[in-house]
Parts: structure tokens; sequence; C-alpha cells
């Protein structure tokens, strides 16, 4: 699958005194299999972009291109683009509602219209994706805490059998063991099924571990698109619109400045400790 | 989508009748509805004009905020023209195929239509110049009496600020689970009214769970911060007369008087 992001813009309450531009010309091409990270400071444009991706905002300007069709053509079926393209949004355990954890897993792949028998094997295998224990299977999902609810959230989605996945900031409210887990387990799946991951987040540090390359927004337009490494080189500039580079990275310039010659370059903990071992060898 | 709902109309800008206190507001515009219906010729309407026209123009809110309220009810005020026109009995005036138009008709017809155009301009002028939570303020304070009855007039007032307080934070949450329901394939557009009302279910449950998570927070925030009802608790800003209110209170008087004995002179 692909995604081409052609042109995009998008005017919150347009024709309204109260318009805003909150896209500008965005450009985005995304290949199949790729574990790409959102990054950019609230208001700009994250979580607008990612609703245009499953067509629940309509781009003012541009075009989106899904496995090479123009999503706003008169005849596309919006309701399948969102079969194929999930989005998890922040806090998705507000989102559940039915009497028990497996029919509301079960929401997604009925809306689309599938038989008893796969709704029931999709909803099976999305709750073993996420992890969840089996006896809470049948046990209302407001008597869950709020990791085990999030991971129905997402199974829900996962259920839908998407071939691109959008998570916007799931680690979100989570312990650290939490959005390990969570985290741990998104990677897990797209080894496992080569899913097209769009991962939205605050955390430099989880963006820095588990993608593959980092989509910087800011103020509505793309300001750098690269590698964790290149992205995180700049981390100047980051500062400059609020953001940072991972913690570690800013370790390792310090000792660099205090004579030890690390690569500045690392942008996770497990390089750090790999990177001071050979140095200090 | 849903945040286009703008509530109360409250129109912002500096005036007199904005600084005013609002049980002045809330009193005028009753007393002020409540004239409508005493007279008896049209010299009492055209005062009452008169009267609203000054008021709007020391509102300075913009007219055609004022007439926007005149577009909800256009359908009942047409409905209630024709049918006076045509159904009231008297002298005929003009003859249309089967139905006659009378003198009474036309009076009748014109004099409602008078009246509900003043009733609905007078009370939109009130919500453009306060705030909920003023009028709010407003009604507790005019019905404290009431507490001697045992009326819990309070609480009634606090129930109505954190209701209006709540309402773009629900429309917000429920344009959020709309959102999550539709990206799992959710369709709230389709179908007949028995498919749609079911399709409701996915939208009103997560909404109403967050309602009252929403509720069981604010009691304990309310709580931690020694709220006990309405004994013993002051206010921040009260509601004191000025001498403008006063002047208001006289002027309305006025008007009153003026009105009714102009409007009920029979000629």
């Amino acid at each position: 699958m692909s995604m081409i992001i052609d042109h995009v813009s998008y005017i919150y309450g347009e024709g309204t005194p109260l318009a805003r531009k909150a896209l500008s010309d965005i450009n985005i091409n995304i290949p199949d299999g790729q574990f790409v990270g959102i990054i950019g400071h609230t208001g700009s444009g994250k979580s607008t972009l990612m609703q245009h991706l499953n067509g629940l905002l309509k781009a003012t300007e541009g075009h989106i291109y899904f496995n090479g069709e123009d999503i706003y053509d008169a005849d596309y079926d919006m309701k399948k683009l969102r079969g194929k393209v999930g989005l998890v949004f922040q806090y998705p355990e507000h989102q559940l509602f039915e009497i028990d954890v497996f029919s509301d897993v079960c929401f997604g792949p009925k809306n689309l219209g599938l038989e008893k028998k796969e709704v029931e094997l999709r909803a099976y295998d999305a709750l073993r994706k996420v992890g969840l224990p089996e006896e809470l299977y049948y046990q209302s999902p407001f008597e869950l805490s709020g990791g085990q609810k999030r991971r129905v959230a997402i199974a829900g989605v996962l259920a839908m059998k998407p071939e691109m996945l959008i998570l916007d900031e799931p680690t979100a409210g989570l312990d650290p063991k939490g959005r390990d887990e969570i985290l741990g387990q998104i990677k897990k799946l797209q080894a496992q099924t080569g899913m097209t991951i769009l991962l939205v987040s605050h955390s430099m540090e989880d963006v820095a571990e588990y993608v593959d390359r980092i989509i910087v927004m800011n103020q509505g337009t793309v300001m750098m698109d690269d590698t964790p490494r290149e992205v995180f080189r700049h981390y100047r500039e980051l500062e400059e619109v609020g953001l940072a580079a991972p913690q570690v990275t800013y370790i390792m310039h310090a000792l660099k400045e205090k004579g030890l010659d690390v690569d500045v370059d690392v942008t996770t903990i497990e390089e750090a400790a790999a990177e001071l071992v050979r140095v200090l060898k | 989508m849903l945040r286009d709902i703008t509530l109360g109309q409250y129109y912002q800008t500096e005036s007199i009748i904005h600084k005013m206190d609002p049980r002045v507001k809330l009193g005028g515009t009753l007393l002020f509805i409540i004239s409508l219906f005493f007279f008896k010729n049209f010299l009492g309407y055209a005062i009452a004009a008169v009267f609203l026209g000054i008021v709007i123009w020391l509102s300075r809110v913009p007219f055609k905020f004022m007439v926007r309220g005149m577009k909800t009810i256009m359908l009942l005020l047409m409905i209630t023209v024709l049918f006076n026109l045509f159904l009231t009995p008297g002298t005929p005036v003009i003859t249309i195929w089967k139905l006659t138009i009378t003198a009474e008709g036309i009076r009748m017809a014109v004099s409602m239509a008078v009246r509900l155009s003043l009733l609905i301009i007078g009370s939109s002028l009130m919500t453009l110049t306060t705030t909920p939570n003023n009028l709010t303020d407003g009604m507790e304070k005019m019905l404290r009496p009431l507490r001697v009855f045992k009326v819990p007039v309070h609480e009634v007032a606090m129930m109505m600020s954190i209701a209006l307080r709540f309402i773009p934070i629900l429309l917000e949450e429920t344009d959020k689970i709309m959102k999550a329901q539709i990206a799992r394939g959710a369709d709230f557009e389709s179908g007949n009214l028995i498919k749609r009302a079911k399709a409701l279910v996915p939208l009103l449950v997560p909404l109403f769970i967050s309602a009252f998570r929403r509720a069981n927070d604010l009691a304990m925030a309310m709580e931690a911060r020694c709220y006990r009802g309405g004994s013993g608790r002051t206010k921040m800003k009260p509601l004191i007369y000025e001498k403008r209110d006063y002047v208001a209170y006289l002027c309305i008087l006025v008007y009153l008087v003026i009105s009714i004995f102009v409007g009920r002179l029979s000629f």
C-alpha cells in the first residue's frame, strides 16, 4: 500500500470569521511497511493531518492518493478506506461502549459488513495481538484498568485489519511500564504483519526508539522529514520550535564537550550504552 | 462540525445595557413583554417599538443580530398571520376564491405580528447583552426570597451554571467520540429512523460515561475546596445596584405608565 499526500491544505472554519489555516501545502509520500514517527508541538497540525488520512476531514486544497486512488473521487468508498486506514485516537478508551470487551472489538469488523464468523475470528485475533488476558474477554470494558481499556480500544481498530495504522499518542497517560508494553506490542505487530505505522507522539524517546523515519510538523507545515539520526542532529532547530532531541543525545553532546570522543548522533539508550562501551574499552 | 453551535448568542461589546445589572434586564424584559398584551390600539405598539428602538441603539448591538431571532419564528409568524387573516369573523374587505379577509382579521393579524416581533426582539436583546452566567446570577438573586418556601434556589442556580459551563466541553467530547466511532466504520447518517437511533448507542453510552466521570471529578474538586452548598456562601462579584440601574428602573416605570395609558385609549 502507499499513501501519497499531495499539496494538501486545510482551513478550519472556512468561510467564518474564525477561519484558520491548519495545514499548508503538505507533501508526504509513505511507502508500504514504513514505521513513521510524527512529532510536533500542540497546534502544529499533526492530529489534523492524521484525520485527513482516513477521510474524517476533507482537505480544502490538494489530493490524497491511497493505493493509487484519489480518495476525493466522487465514487470512492470512504467506509472501505476507514477499514484499510485505522486511526486510534488519543485516550481511545473513551470510545468503549459495549456490554463486554469482545462485543466492543467486534464493532469495527461488523461495520465493515463481514459475516459473523469472520467478525468473531478477527476480534479474537486482535485481542490476542494486544496481549489481553482471555479471562477479560467477556467482562464489561468499564471494569478494566486504564492500560487494559486502552488495549481493548486498540484491538477494536486492529480487528478491522488495516493496512495502515495511525496511533495518536498511544502512550498518553500511561506509566513507564504501560508505555513500554504498548509500544513493544506495536513494534511486534509491525514485524509480524508488515503494517505501515504512523506514530504521533510527544515523546522523542519513544519515537527515536521505534521509528524508521521522523516527520516534524510545525505550524501546519512539514519542517523536517528524515531518519531519526538526521532529525535529531538538528536539535537546535527543533528547540526553536519547542521540541527537543532525546535526552540521551544531549548527554552524548555534553560528554563530547568534556572530551570524550563519542558519536553524538546516538538517539537511544541502547545505542548510547554500546557507544560508551566502545569508547571506554 | 458541532462547534458551530453558538449558545445564548451573547454579543460582546461595551454598552450601558451590557453593564447593567442582569436583574434590571430580566425584570425589564418581562415587564416589557407583559405590557405588549395590554395594548388596545396601535399607538401602544408604536410607543413600545420606540422604547425598544432606543434600548437597541444604546446596546450597540448591530441590528442584524436582533433580527436573527426572528428567523426561527418566521414560520410561526406566518401561520399566525394567515390564520388571523382568514379565520376572523367580521366585516368582509376582500374575497379571494372561497376565503374572506375581514377588517377585524387584518387588525388581528397585524396586531399579532407586531406583538410577536416585539416580544422576540425584546427577549433577543436580553440574551444578546447578558452572558448566560450573568443571567443565572440575576435569577438566583431575584428568586432568593423563595428560600423561605424551601425552594432550593442556590442549588438550581449552581446546576444551571455548571450545565452551561459543560455544554461546550460535552459538545467537544461528542465530536471526539463521533470521530472515533466513524473511524471504526460507524455510520450516523444513513438508514431509516430506527437504524439511526440504534447507531447512536456507540455515541451516547461513552458520552454518558464521560459525563458521569466528569461530574464525579467536579464534585470531588468542589468538596476539596470546602463547598457545602449555598449556606453562608459569598460571591466574588456580588450583584449590587448602581445608579444606572435605578435610572433604568425609572425609565421602565415611565415607559409602562405612558404606554399602557396611551395604549388603552379607545378612539
